[in-house]
C-alpha cells in the first residue's frame, strides 16, 4: 500500500493511502468526535459529528468516511465545523432526558463527554420528545429507547454474529427505533445476553444491569483480565470499589472476539465478591437459577465428584 | 431473433397503421420528416424529445413503437458502434441527469465503463415521489420502450447485461405497462441474449417501491433493491464503481433514459442544438396549481418562466396575481414573482437557491401563504426522512415544529433566524441529497418573503390569508339578516336577529369557514382578513 | 392489540405464498418481492408469515421488521373491507366526533386503527376533511355522512353489514 502525505490542523502526516480521515488524524493525537464510528464496524457515518473542513471541497466531509488523499489539507476544529457540530449535538440533546444525575453511563458517556468540550445544555423548548420505552425485562441489560441516538453500533455489532443478529432498526425518520426481533422484549427476544451492543453503546440506551447502583464510572479502580472460558479470551474489566470487586464488565469484543453470557457469568463467579444471583432464559422467560446450572456445570460436577470420590479412595489406599 | 431487417419489415407493416389510426382519431399532424406532432396550441408551443411518443402511440404494442423508429438507434449502436463511440457521443451530448442533480450522464457511464467487472448493472430510477411531479409516469405509461431502449444502449455502453427498473407500486399502470413492454421486448429478442445477433446480451427486471420517498435517492434505491431499509450509504465509493451488490453501477432515471435513443437517431448536434450550452436539450415540467392549463410541459432548457407559466401555462388562474413558483418539490425553492424571468436551466435556478429537481412546478397566486409552504414541504421531509442521521433526522423535525408554532400565531422573537441556523447545519452536515436539500423550501421562502414570516411572528397575521389560525370572520354591512351562517356555524358563535346583521363571536370561532360557505353568493357578507 | 391471525382459514393462501417464496429465494434482493406479495395476499404482514419468510430466506427477523416498518406501503394490521375515517378536525371535535368515535369503537369492539376480526370494519381518525358546516362528519370509504349523531352510529354500520 503506497503512503500519502496529507496536512491535518498544521501538521503533516504520512499514513497508508486507505486510511480514512479519522484514523489518520489519531495517528497525531488528534481526536475527532464520533458517536456512530467504530473501527471494528462498517462506517456508516450517521451521526455527522466527524465532519471535518477539507480545502478545495465545498461540503464539509465526514472524517470516517473520506479516506486521506496525497497533499489533502484538512481542517478538524474550523469555526465553520466547530459551529455545526455543537448543532449536532444540540440536537441529539434536544431530544435527550435529562438524566445525567442518576444515569449509570455518566462519566463515560459520549454524549455528556462531548456536550462538556463543545458547552452545551439541554434544551429549553417544549417540541417533541422521543416515547419512554424502557425495556426491564432481562436481569442483564437495561434498553432505554429514549436515551438512544440511534448511532447503530449495537445493531452493527449484534449483527456481526450469525446467529444472534437480534437487534435492528425499526420505523423511520424520527420514530426510528432500535428494536430486539419483531419488536419484541429483551426476554421473549431471541436476545442471549452476550453484551456486545452494551460495549458498544455510546450513551445510557443500553446498560449492564449488574454494575447498576453499585459502582461509577470515575470510582474504585478495575483491572483487566481474560475470560477462560474458551480460547477466544474476551477481555473483562473487574470493577472494585476498593474494598471488594463489584462487578465484571464486559470490554468491547475486538478481534473477532465473541463475548458470551456464559464467560462473563463465570468471570463474575471468579472475580466478584458478592455475585448476584444468576438467571437463565427458558422458553422465553428468565428465571433465577443457581451457578452449576447458569454455567452448564449440574452433570461435569456431578462426574467430577464421582471420579475424585473414586481417586480418593485409590490414594487413600 | 431480431435483426435490423426484421425490425424495418415491422416498421413499413406498423408505419400506415399508426398514420391511419392518428388521421382517424385526428389527434396529430405527421410532419415530412416524419415527426408527428399532438395538435393543439398547448403542444405545438412545447419541443419533445422524452414525451415525444406520448399520446400517439399504443404503449402496449411493441410494433407501434418501432414505426416511430423505435429500436433503431439500438440496432445501429449494435452492429457499427463501439462501446467508447457511444461513451464519446453521451459525453458530447452533455446530457444531463433529469432526476435532480443534474450529473452529466456521459461521465457517469464513463466511470462504469472502466472498472472492469463480473457485472455490472443498469438501473432505472422510477420512484417519483415529489408532489405534484408525474413526468415520470407519464412516459413510463405512455412510453415504456423508449426507458428499455435508452438502458439497453446504457448497458452496452458500459458493459452491463442486466438493469432493474425501481418503480413506484402507487403507479399500478406504469408496472403493468413496462411489464407488457419487457415481454414484448423479450419475444421479439431485443431483450435477452445476443442481441441483434450480436454478442451483447441484456435483460431487463422490475422492482417495486413500497413507499419510501427517500429511495429515490441512488444508494437508498440500491439499499432497497438489495432487499434492505431503503437509508442512504455514506460514499466511501461512488456507485458506478460500487454500487449494487458492490458491482459498478448506473443509475439515471425515466426521463434520461427517455432521451438516449432520441440522441442516437438524430445526433449528438441536433441534441446539443437545442437548449442551453450547459443545459443541452429539453425538460418535462408538471406545471401545476394555481395555472391555468396544468399539465406536463416539455420545453428547451433555458425558456424563461415567464414564457412556461404564461405562454404555455395561460397564467394564473381566476386572474389572481401571480406571486411565485415553487420547482424541484421538497429539495427546491420558491422562485418570487420579480424573477419570473429567470431561464429555466440547472445553472439559472441554482444561482437563485432553488433547482431543478424532477421537474415539478407549482404556481402560487396571492393567496398562497409562503411560511404555510414551507411547512407543507418540511413535513413531508420529516414523513419522509429515512432516520439514518442525525441532521435530518432530528433538525427538519425541529424546523417542522418552529413552523407550526409561527403558522399558528405562536412564533417567537428569532424564530427566524433559528430556522436560518438549522438549515444551514443540515444542509452541511447532512448524509444524503434528501438531507442536504431539504432546508431548500424555507431558505428561499425566508430568503424572498421575509416579510410574510415577520407579519406571522410579529403581527401575528398572515398576509395571504391563508392560515387558519390567524385570519378572522367578519359579517360586514351587506348582511341581510338571513341566518344562513348562524346555522350553517358548528359552534354556534353566530347571532343577530332576523333581517339584522349578523355578529361572530370571535372567542368562540374555530375559523372554519363554513359561515363564508353558507353566505349566499349574491350577498357574500361574510369576510375574511 | 395483537390481530389474530387464522392459519386454518388462510391455509389455501399460504400455500400459494410458499409456492412463491420457494420461486423466488434464490433471487438476490427476494425480501422486498416475498414481503410485497405477502402484503398482496394477506392484506397485511402477520407474525407467523413473518417467521416463515424469516426460515424460508434465512434473514433474521430483526432485520424483515426492520425492513417492514420502513416502508409505507406494509402494514401489521389487516385493512377492513370498509374503512371508516372520522374527521377529527377542529369543527367535528367541538360538534362531538370524539364521542362518535367512541361510539363506533364501542359498537365494534375495536379501537381507532384497527380492524375487526371479521375484516369488514377498520376504523381511522383523520385530519380535517373539509367539509366544516356537516359536523360532526364520518366517511365510510367514499361514502360521506354529515351531521352524524351517536343514535346514527348503529343504523350507518348495519347498512354495510347487511351488504355483505
Amino acid at each position: 500500500m503506497a503512503n500519502v502525505r496529507l496536512t491535518i490542523d498544521g501538521q503533516m502526516v504520512t499514513v497508508p493511502s486507505d486510511t480514512s480521515i479519522i484514523e489518520a488524524a489519531k495517528m497525531i493525537d488528534i481526536e475527532i468526535p464520533a458517536l456512530c464510528y467504530d473501527p471494528n464496524l462498517e462506517v456508516v457515518s450517521a451521526c455527522r459529528l466527524c465532519i471535518v473542513e477539507i480545502e478545495g471541497s465545498k461540503k464539509l466531509q465526514t472524517a470516517c468516511s473520506t479516506r486521506v488523499k496525497e497533499g489533502m489539507v484538512v481542517h478538524t476544529h474550523s469555526e465553520k465545523v466547530v459551529e455545526a457540530r455543537k448543532d449536532i449535538l444540540q440536537l441529539l440533546l434536544d431530544s435527550h432526558p435529562n438524566d445525567c444525575l442518576t444515569c449509570q453511563k455518566a462519566g463515560e458517556c459520549l454524549l455528556q463527554k462531548y456536550a462538556y468540550e463543545y458547552g452545551l445544555k439541554f434544551r429549553e423548548h417544549d417540541g417533541a420528545m422521543r416515547p419512554q420505552l424502557l425495556d426491564t425485562s432481562s436481569p442483564y441489560i437495561l434498553k432505554d429507547n429514549a436515551k438512544c441516538i440511534l448511532c447503530g453500533k449495537c445493531v452493527r455489532t449484534c449483527y456481526e454474529v450469525s446467529e444472534r443478529q437480534v437487534l435492528y432498526f425499526a420505523d423511520r425518520g424520527y420514530g426510528t427505533k432500535i428494536v430486539c426481533d419483531a419488536d419484541q422484549t429483551l426476554e421473549e427476544s431471541s436476545c442471549v445476553s452476550c453484551n456486545r451492543c452494551v460495549t458498544v453503546c455510546p450513551v445510557g440506551a443500553l446498560i449492564d444491569k449488574r454494575v447498576m447502583g453499585k459502582i461509577r464510572a470515575w470510582e474504585g479502580s478495575s483491572k483487566v483480565v481474560n475470560c477462560k472460558v474458551c480460547q477466544y479470551g474476551c477481555e473483562f474489566e473487574v470493577k472494585s470499589n476498593g474494598k471488594e470487586n463489584v462487578a465484571v464488565v464486559a470490554k468491547p469484543p475486538a478481534n473477532g472476539r465473541p463475548l458470551c453470557l456464559k464467560g462473563r457469568l463465570t468471570t463474575e463467579l471468579l472475580y466478584v465478591d458478592k455475585p448476584e444471583d444468576p438467571y437463565r432464559k427458558v422458553d422465553g422467560k428468565f428465571e433465577k437459577t443457581t451457578w452449576a446450572k447458569a454455567l452448564s456445570l449440574v452433570d461435569i460436577m456431578e462426574k467430577v465428584e464421582k471420579l475424585d470420590s473414586v481417586n480418593d479412595e485409590i490414594g487413600e489406599k | 431473433m431480431i435483426t435490423v431487417e426484421r425490425l424495418r419489415e415491422i416498421k413499413e407493416k406498423q408505419r400506415p397503421i399508426l398514420e391511419a389510426r392518428l388521421k382517424e382519431k385526428d389527434i396529430a399532424t405527421i410532419n415530412e420528416d416524419g415527426s408527428i406532432v399532438l395538435k393543439g396550441e398547448y403542444y405545438e408551443r412545447q419541443v419533445r424529445i422524452a414525451l415525444k411518443n406520448c399520446g400517439i402511440i399504443d404503449p402496449y404494442n411493441i410494433e407501434d413503437y418501432i414505426a416511430v423508429d423505435g429500436y433503431s438507434a439500438l440496432a445501429d449502436i449494435l452492429m457499427n458502434k463501439s462501446r467508447q463511440e457511444i461513451i464519446d457521443d453521451m459525453k458530447a451530448s452533455n446530457l444531463r441527469g433529469r432526476g435532480g442533480a443534474g450529473f452529466p450522464t456521459g461521465r457517469k457511464w464513463e466511470e462504469a465503463f472502466k472498472y472492469d467487472a463480473d457485472q455490472k448493472y443498469m438501473i432505472c430510477n422510477a420512484d417519483e415521489g415529489d408532489p405534484g411531479a408525474f413526468m415520470d409516469r407519464s412516459i413510463l405509461e405512455n412510453d415504456p420502450h423508449a426507458v428499455l431502449e435508452g438502458m439497453a444502449i446504457g448497458g452496452y455502453a458500459v458493459g452491463a447485461s442486466k438493469g432493474f427498473i425501481y418503480v413506484r407500486a402507487e403507479y399500478p399502470l406504469a408496472v403493468k405497462t413496462l411489464r407488457v413492454a419487457i415481454e414484448q421486448a423479450r419475444e421479439l429478442g431485443i431483450l435477452g441474449n445476443n442481441i441483434f445477433g450480436t454478442d451483447f446480451s441484456f435483460d431487463i427486471e422490475l422492482r417495486l417501491g413500497s413507499g419510501a420517498f427517500v429511495c429515490g435517492e441512488g444508494t437508498a434505491l440500491i439499499e432497497s433493491i438489495e432487499g434492505k431499509r431503503g437509508m442512504p450509504r455514506t460514499k466511501v465509493f461512488r456507485t458506478a464503481h460500487k454500487g449494487l451488490w458492490q458491482k459498478p453501477t448506473i443509475i439515471n432515471n425515466v426521463e434520461t433514459y427517455a432521451n438516449v435513443p432520441v440522441i442516437f437517431q438524430k445526433g449528438v448536434d441536433w441534441f446539443r442544438s437545442i437548449g442551453t450550452e450547459k443545459s443541452p436539450g429539453t425538460k418535462v415540467f408538471a406545471l401545476v396549481g394555481k395555472v391555468e392549463n396544468a399539465g406536463l410541459v416539455e420545453v428547451p432548457m433555458g425558456m424563461p418562466l415567464r414564457e412556461i407559466v404564461y405562454d404555455i401555462g395561460g397564467g394564473v388562474q381566476d386572474g389572481k396575481k401571480f406571486k411565485a413558483v415553487q420547482t424541484g418539490g421538497p429539495s427546491g425553492g420558491c422562485i418570487p414573482a420579480d424573477l419570473i424571468d429567470t431561464p429555466v436551466d440547472f445553472e439559472s435556478l441554482d444561482k437563485i437557491g432553488s433547482i431543478m429537481g424532477s421537474g415539478g412546478m407549482v404556481v402560487m397566486d396571492e393567496e398562497t401563504c409562503m411560511v404555510d409552504i414551507a411547512r407543507f414541504f418540511l413535513d413531508f421531509t420529516v414523513e419522509e426522512s429515512c432516520g439514518k442521521c442525525v441532521p435530518c433526522r432530528e433538525g427538519t423535525k425541529r424546523m417542522l415544529e418552529i413552523l407550526e408554532n409561527i403558522v399558528a400565531g405562536k412564533g417567537e422573537e428569532g424564530d427566524i433566524e433559528k430556522l436560518e441556523r438549522l438549515s444551514d447545519t443540515i444542509s452541511s452536515a447532512s448524509l444524503c441529497g434528501l438531507g442536504q436539500t431539504a432546508a431548500n423550501p424555507v431558505v428561499t421562502t425566508i430568503k424572498y418573503f421575509r416579510d410574510e414570516y415577520e407579519a406571522h411572528i410579529k403581527e401575528k397575521k398572515c398576509p395571504a390569508g391563508s392560515c387558519q389560525a390567524l385570519v378572522q370572520y367578519f359579517i360586514t354591512e351587506k348582511c341581510i339578516g338571513c341566518g344562513a351562517c348562524a346555522r350553517a356555524c358548528p359552534v354556534g358563535c353566530i347571532s343577530g336577529d332576523k333581517k339584522e346583521r349578523h355578529v361572530i363571536d370571535q372567542d368562540r370561532c374555530i375559523k372554519c369557514g363554513a359561515c363564508m360557505e353558507a353566505c349566499p353568493p349574491k350577498v357574500s357578507a361574510v369576510v375574511r382578513r | 392489540m395483537e390481530f389474530k391471525f387464522d392459519v386454518e382459514k388462510n391455509k389455501d393462501n399460504i400455500e400459494k405464498f410458499k409456492l412463491f417464496i420457494e420461486e423466488h429465494k434464490d433471487m438476490p434482493g427476494a425480501l422486498m418481492p416475498v414481503l410485497q406479495e405477502a402484503q398482496n395476499i394477506f392484506g397485511y404482514l402477520p407474525l407467523e408469515i413473518l417467521q416463515m419468510i424469516s426460515r424460508k430466506l434465512n434473514i433474521p427477523m430483526s432485520e424483515i421488521y426492520g425492513v417492514a416498518t420502513f416502508y409505507a406501503q406494509f402494514s401489521f394490521i389487516p385493512k377492513g373491507k370498509y374503512i371508516i375515517s372520522v374527521c377529527l378536525g377542529t369543527a367535528c371535535y367541538v360538534k362531538g366526533a370524539q364521542q362518535i368515535l367512541e361510539e363506533i369503537e364501542a359498537q365494534l369492539g375495536i379501537k381507532a386503527g384497527y380492524t375487526t376480526p371479521d375484516l369488514l370494519f377498520s376504523i381511522n381518525s383523520c385530519r380535517c376533511v373539509g367539509d366544516c358546516s356537516k359536523a360532526p362528519v364520518i366517511l365510510v370509504n367514499e361514502d360521506v355522512y354529515p351531521k352524524v349523531t351517536k343514535d346514527e352510529v348503529k343504523e350507518i354500520l348495519d347498512k354495510y353489514r347487511s351488504e355483505v
